[in-house]
């Protein structure tokens, strides 16, 4: 190979080299400083477990994690259900106002956070549902559900309708069509729709924090209310706890689905 | 098994009418070929008996009995997709037991007839592979096990044979038939290859813009076509137009083609249809006679395909396609005057002008 036709090669990978730097870097950052004994991020590194044991006292970041993880849970499971079957609507059915309601489904992704969490909290004392975890939930069940019917429907346009007409000739009613055709097909979809659904609720900062009433916050209020009262590398702790959870539960999905991927 | 028929079905696509008053009988136990062009209402029919749409007007019986309300899973149907629509995450077996298993049969019972069928199709232990490790021709196989496997009371093919390759569509339509003829279901196949439906469909239906345009046998239709459609639809014509008398069909030049009967058909101008392979060519005059309709022309070109050639003639500014065997192309050569001959009763008579 000439070396005109190296240098794209060797840029490219410099691009790369510096993408992957600035997204792990910080967080490596974090991580290491977690196992450091200064609180001040002061060098040499001496190795400590110390914020691991503070962590594991510290009953509201505990508490307010777990509160964190069963909302996101719950979020996960509603958020999911409803967007599968309303991608299966979308795609089986025409009917008036197909085409409104599936571009109404993207604003809801395209409007700051900021703003939908105002409106939210406004919405909520209006009709009476107020603060409190019931709202936490049904918001984030609503910022949710775009994604994963975005990500289930991009999964069911692979999707061959005559499988479903083969099946149903075969005597299936819709319910056995859609349990043995269908989401067998649309599964690994389905898990990335969950799996936003589920990143979606468990890093919501701005809605949590205007629907959740003072006493239960999320995990994400909570650590930026301790960062405002000054940081400490108990923050750290808990956040590389959540990444390692994190990337092992990615890592561990994108084993089983080929997301995206075609047979 | 069962009779199916349409009683003056009508469906419409918004302002389009895909099907147009179709009346139609498909006879129990026979393999009925519905042929048009695309476009034509061919595989709306289909689908509105099969019951995935439900016609505007008209009745869909099966068995004598009306099912035009009946959604398609209650139809106790067999259908077989152009793309074959094997369910990508069961195994052969699966697929073809899944029609049983929604039917809640024993599992014995499920084992034993999908080996059973698919010794039928022989495809005999192939029953743990996936679709996706089969060929087009064993996929096909897997398809019409899947369909005949439930004891359907109508099978209804939808193209099935388009997506193979010539060698093994030839194949398979022998296998179709003699797999059709062994339990003697009543089938529907949707095409628009017209050598296909010759040669698989006892009875033959030709669709044109939703209407139903003939029915017959498929020698009926080739030689008693009713109008330039079919005609031209099925194989290759020649078509002839004249002023009609009493006497027969007069050309432009004065040359007279005697009717087919004897009998002078209604209509001022007609146009008479000849097949390629009823015209005898020569060199010299052939021999006249009231039986023999006659006439000469000059040889443009001969195109040699093997067994036979293809000879296109000049008659009167018209080109007349005249099909030879290769041996007869010896003491012929481009440009010369050349003389048609057939046998009156090979003429056909055609509706319209």
């Amino acid at each position: 190979m000439s070396p005109r036709r190296t240098w794209p090669i060797a840029a490219g990978r410099v691009y790369v080299g510096v993408i992957l730097f600035f997204l792990y870097a910080p967080i490596m950052v974090m991580a290491l400083m977690s196992f450091n004994a200064s609180e001040f991020y002061a060098f040499p590194l001496h190795f400590t477990l110390d914020w691991y044991r503070k962590l594991a006292g510290n009953a509201p970041i505990i508490s307010s994690a777990w509160r964190s993880v069963w909302i996101a849970i719950v979020t996960t499971a509603i958020a999911t259900t409803l967007g599968t079957a309303a991608s299966l609507a979308l795609f089986r059915y025409d009917f008036p106002g197909k085409r409104v309601l599936q571009v109404m489904l993207f604003p809801p992704i395209a409007i700051p956070w900021l703003i939908i969490g105002t409106a939210m909290l406004i919405f909520f004392f209006w009709v009476g549902i107020g603060r409190g975890t019931p709202a936490v939930i049904l918001g984030h069940v609503a910022l949710a559900l775009p994604y994963v019917i975005v990500v289930v429907s991009a999964r069911l346009q692979t999707f061959d309708i005559q499988l479903e007409e083969a099946a149903r000739s075969l005597g299936a009613s819709s319910w056995q069509v859609t349990r043995a055709v269908t989401l067998p097909w649309i599964a690994s979809g389905v898990v990335a729709g969950a799996l936003f659904a589920f990143a979606v609720s468990f890093d919501q900062f701005v809605v949590s924090y205007f629907l959740a009433q003072p006493g239960d916050a999320t995990l994400p209020v909570v650590i930026y209310t301790a960062i405002r009262k000054g940081f400490t590398p108990e923050i750290n702790a808990i956040s590389t706890i959540i990444i390692v959870i994190s990337m092992a539960v990615m890592l561990a999905a994108s084993r089983h689905f080929k997301f995206g991927g075609e047979r | 098994m069962a009779e199916v028929e349409v009683r003056n079905v009508t469906l419409r696509f918004g302002a389009l009418k895909a099907l147009d008053d179709v009346s139609l009988v498909f006879p129990d136990g026979q393999f009925f070929g519905l042929l048009g062009p695309s476009g034509s209402g061919k595989t709306t029919l289909l689908r509105a008996i099969a019951g995935f749409i439900f016609p505007d007007s008209g009745s869909v019986l099966i068995g004598g009995a009306p099912v035009e309300h009946v959604p398609v899973e209650k139809r106790e149907i067999g259908m077989m997709f152009q793309s074959y629509a094997l369910f990508p995450n069961m195994s052969v077996a699966d697929n073809i037991a899944f029609g049983l298993t929604v039917r809640r049969v024993a599992g014995a019972e499920i084992r034993r007839r999908v080996g059973e069928v698919l010794d039928l199709v022989q495809l005999g232990g192939l029953g743990d592979r996936r679709p996706h490790q089969l060929s087009g021709g064993q996929r096909q196989r897997v398809a019409l096990a899947r369909a005949i496997v439930t004891r359907p009371r109508v099978l209804l093919l939808d193209e099935p044979l388009s997506a193979l390759d010539k060698a093994l569509r030839v194949d398979m339509q022998v296998e179709l038939k003699r797999i059709q003829r062994e339990i003697g279901i009543t089938t529907l196949f949707v095409t628009h290859d017209q050598e296909e439906a010759l040669t698989l469909s006892d009875r033959i239906g030709i669709l044109r813009d939703g209407r139903l345009v003939q029915e017959g046998t498929p020698r009926d239709m080739y030689h008693h076509p009713g109008d330039r459609f079919t005609a031209s639809f099925l194989g290759e014509t020649n078509f002839i137009e004249g002023r009609a008398e009493t006497d027969g069909l007069h050309l432009a030049d004065g040359t007279l083609l005697p009717w087919p009967d004897g009998k002078r058909p209604a209509g001022e101008t007609l146009t008479l249809a000849v097949r390629p392979e009823a015209i005898v060519l020569s060199s010299a005059e052939p021999d006249r006679s009231d039986d023999r309709a006659v006439l000469s022309g000059t040889l443009q070109q001969a195109v040699f395909s093997g067994a036979t050639a293809i000879c296109r003639v000049d008659v009167m500014g018209a080109t007349l396609k005249v099909l030879v065997k290769n041996h007869e192309l010896a003491d012929l050569a481009a440009g010369q005057t050349v003389w048609l001959s057939w046998p009156a009763a090979r003429s056909m008579v055609l509706r319209e002008a």
